[in-house]
């Protein structure tokens, strides 16, 4: 359980986290969403008490960071992937770890096992590939067995079979009870691994919701109309009050706040021909570029 | 859930992470790398200019007069210091570069326990290495002297404490560089630093009028520090003990410096 109130971060002027507060359940993946430089980071380091916040609190099962005797096995966490010095072997990095806080050897064996490097625990951290750091990153967060999981960032630059491993690896962790928090900027991973998300923009809190209702909430469903006869029937659909929004291209009508029976129905009723009516999910993509768009520092023009 | 519940039994002790700390030192290779260039500077320099003395002294080019046989077989330690600083510098600042002190830091959050543990085990391992080479060049210096008739031997007045001395005087330098490290944090700054610190103050101590410079080049850190290796002193040098203090006032005050602010700063 991580618990964070009003939890805020200057630098200088600039406000990276702003007023967040928010609870992390255990048991399930809490997906941290935002662009990139919306505090996920600051946030997390905040967590860790690397960061101290200008303003608000944050405790991970109800102490302070600061607080926790053997921080090991509370807290496990993958910051960045390559935070390891190059001339080390995997099990000396975690050796070093572990001897700090008082864990055993064994440990360190047996996590090099469980994120399957066993094979190459003596080898340079530095030759290790960037699916490779990941992995030894998770197998120090879990030398102390801890109820608490905090990814930054945890499947950037990783090929598929690693997006897989890793998304599989948090769900199960997740599954046995502990308190998992991933932070991304992908929405389509998030939707994949998380059940609940916060999401941020410019350090401000914008949403704390299930995956599924954000996408309800946040994505209004529409349909897609072709038609020989599209001026008539958006004019209809129009007196109807429906959103039309009429491509003249190729005589599609994207319509909201109707169903596509309901479009079918109008449209047999005035004796207008329709040739394709498909009902659109928006996906969890659109719904977080609907939440965040006020929230963005910097967009490309184009992209607007 | 199976979350240990040992994890509550007790809180991390200092000695857990001196065992961290150490097991981080001898697991990089540069260590031994550095730590080898310091005991062969420290050796073969002392042993090729206490060569090269005796041969002066046989051939009359120089007296006995005024000789210093201990300083001469320990003038190596001049060039490992270069070694055993930027290691001091290299210990905490890598850290620092490639982002491992955040690991470090959230596994024992209390920072200057790390820093302690940190800089006892550098200077631990820089005292045994700093007076096995000192002890090693002294005996190797004598031992090429001989011919000459100039070798002193530890039981001559002031050797004893010269050769401590030269692995008190690395361990010193070390702190200093370490200090120095855990202050600015990255590399390249606390090197330089760090040989400002030890070579361009004296160059600016120059600038001085010729009656305050004389007075405070004594005070500068390698000037001061290494009068705990001669045995026969300027007249206007500090007494080796004093000297050497003066050093680990520099090293203190970057230390305490650098343990003043790592609570304070975002890590």
């Amino acid at each position: 359980m991580i618990q964070a109130h009003d939890l805020s971060k200057s630098y200088g002027s600039a406000r990276a986290v702003d007023g967040l507060t928010f609870d992390v359940e255990p048991g399930r993946v809490t997906g941290f969403l935002g662009p990139n430089g919306a505090g996920k980071s600051t946030t997390m380091r905040m967590i860790l008490g690397l960061d101290t916040p200008s303003r608000g609190s944050v405790t991970v099962n109800g102490r302070a960071y600061g607080e926790i005797r053997r921080p090991l096995h509370e807290v496990g966490a993958v910051l960045e992937t390559r935070a390891v010095h190059g001339g080390r072997s995997s099990f000396n990095h975690l050796l070093c770890l572990a001897q700090s806080n008082g864990i055993d050897r064994s440990r360190v064996s047996a996590v090099l096992d469980l994120v399957g490097l066993d094979k190459v625990a003596r080898r340079h951290v530095g030759a290790f590939s960037l699916g490779m750091s990941q992995r030894l990153g998770l197998a120090a967060a879990l030398l102390g067995d801890p109820p608490v999981l905090l990814c930054d960032e945890p499947v950037n630059g990783l090929d598929p079979e690693g997006i897989v491993w890793i998304r599989t690896f948090l769900r199960e962790r997740a599954a046995e009870g502990r308190t998992v928090f991933v932070s991304s900027h992908l929405m389509s991973e998030m939707a994949l691994t998380a059940d609940h998300l916060i999401v941020v923009g410019r350090g401000r809190l914008i949403a704390d919701a299930s995956v599924s209702d954000i996408i309800e909430r946040h994505s209004a469903n529409s349909v897609l109309v072709r038609s020989p006869v599209v001026r008539q029937l958006a004019a209809l659909l129009d007196q109807r009050g429906a959103d039309v929004s009429l491509n003249l291209a190729d005589d599609s009508l994207i319509v909201t706040g109707l169903s596509a029976s309901a479009v079918g129905d109008l449209a047999v009723a005035h004796g207008l021909a329709v040739h394709e009516l498909v009902s659109r999910q928006a996906s969890l993509e659109e719904a977080f570029m609907e939440l965040t768009r006020n929230s963005v520092d910097f967009r490309p023009e184009a992209a607007a | 859930m199976t979350t240990s519940i040992v994890g509550e039994r007790t809180t991390i002790g200092f000695g857990n992470v001196l065992l961290s700390e150490w097991t981080k030192l001898r697991s990089v290779r540069s260590a031994y790398w550095t730590a080898l260039v310091a005991v062969l500077a420290t050796i073969v320099v002392g042993a090729l200019i206490s060569h090269q003395q005796a041969n002066q002294i046989i051939i009359g080019k120089d007296s006995l007069d005024g000789f210093d046989a201990t300083l001469t077989s320990l003038n190596g330690i001049y060039l490992a210091q270069i070694a055993v600083g930027a290691l001091g510098v290299l210990v905490i600042s890598s850290e620092y570069g490639t982002g491992m002190i955040r690991a470090t830091m959230s596994a024992v959050p209390q920072r200057r326990i790390v820093l302690a543990a940190k800089g006892i085990v550098f200077a631990g391992c820089t005292l045994v290495i700093g007076e096995a080479s000192s002890f090693a060049a002294f005996a190797v210096g004598q031992r090429l002297l001989l011919p000459a008739h100039a070798g002193v031997s530890l039981t001559d007045p002031g050797a004893l404490r010269a050769t401590v001395g030269g692995g008190l005087y690395l361990t010193a330098i070390g702190l200093l560089g370490f200090g120095l490290g855990a202050l600015i944090r990255h590399t390249a700054g606390a090197l330089s630093a760090f040989f400002g610190v030890l070579f361009a103050t004296t160059a600016l101590v120059d600038l001085l009028p010729t009656n305050w410079r004389n007075h405070v080049i004594n005070y500068m850190p390698a000037n001061a520090g290494s009068q705990i290796i001669s045995v026969i002193h300027t007249r206007n040098a500090l007494p080796p003990w004093t000297g050497l203090g003066v050093l680990c006032l520099y090293a203190t005050v970057a230390l305490i410096a650098a343990a003043t602010l790592v609570t304070r700063r975002d890590v």
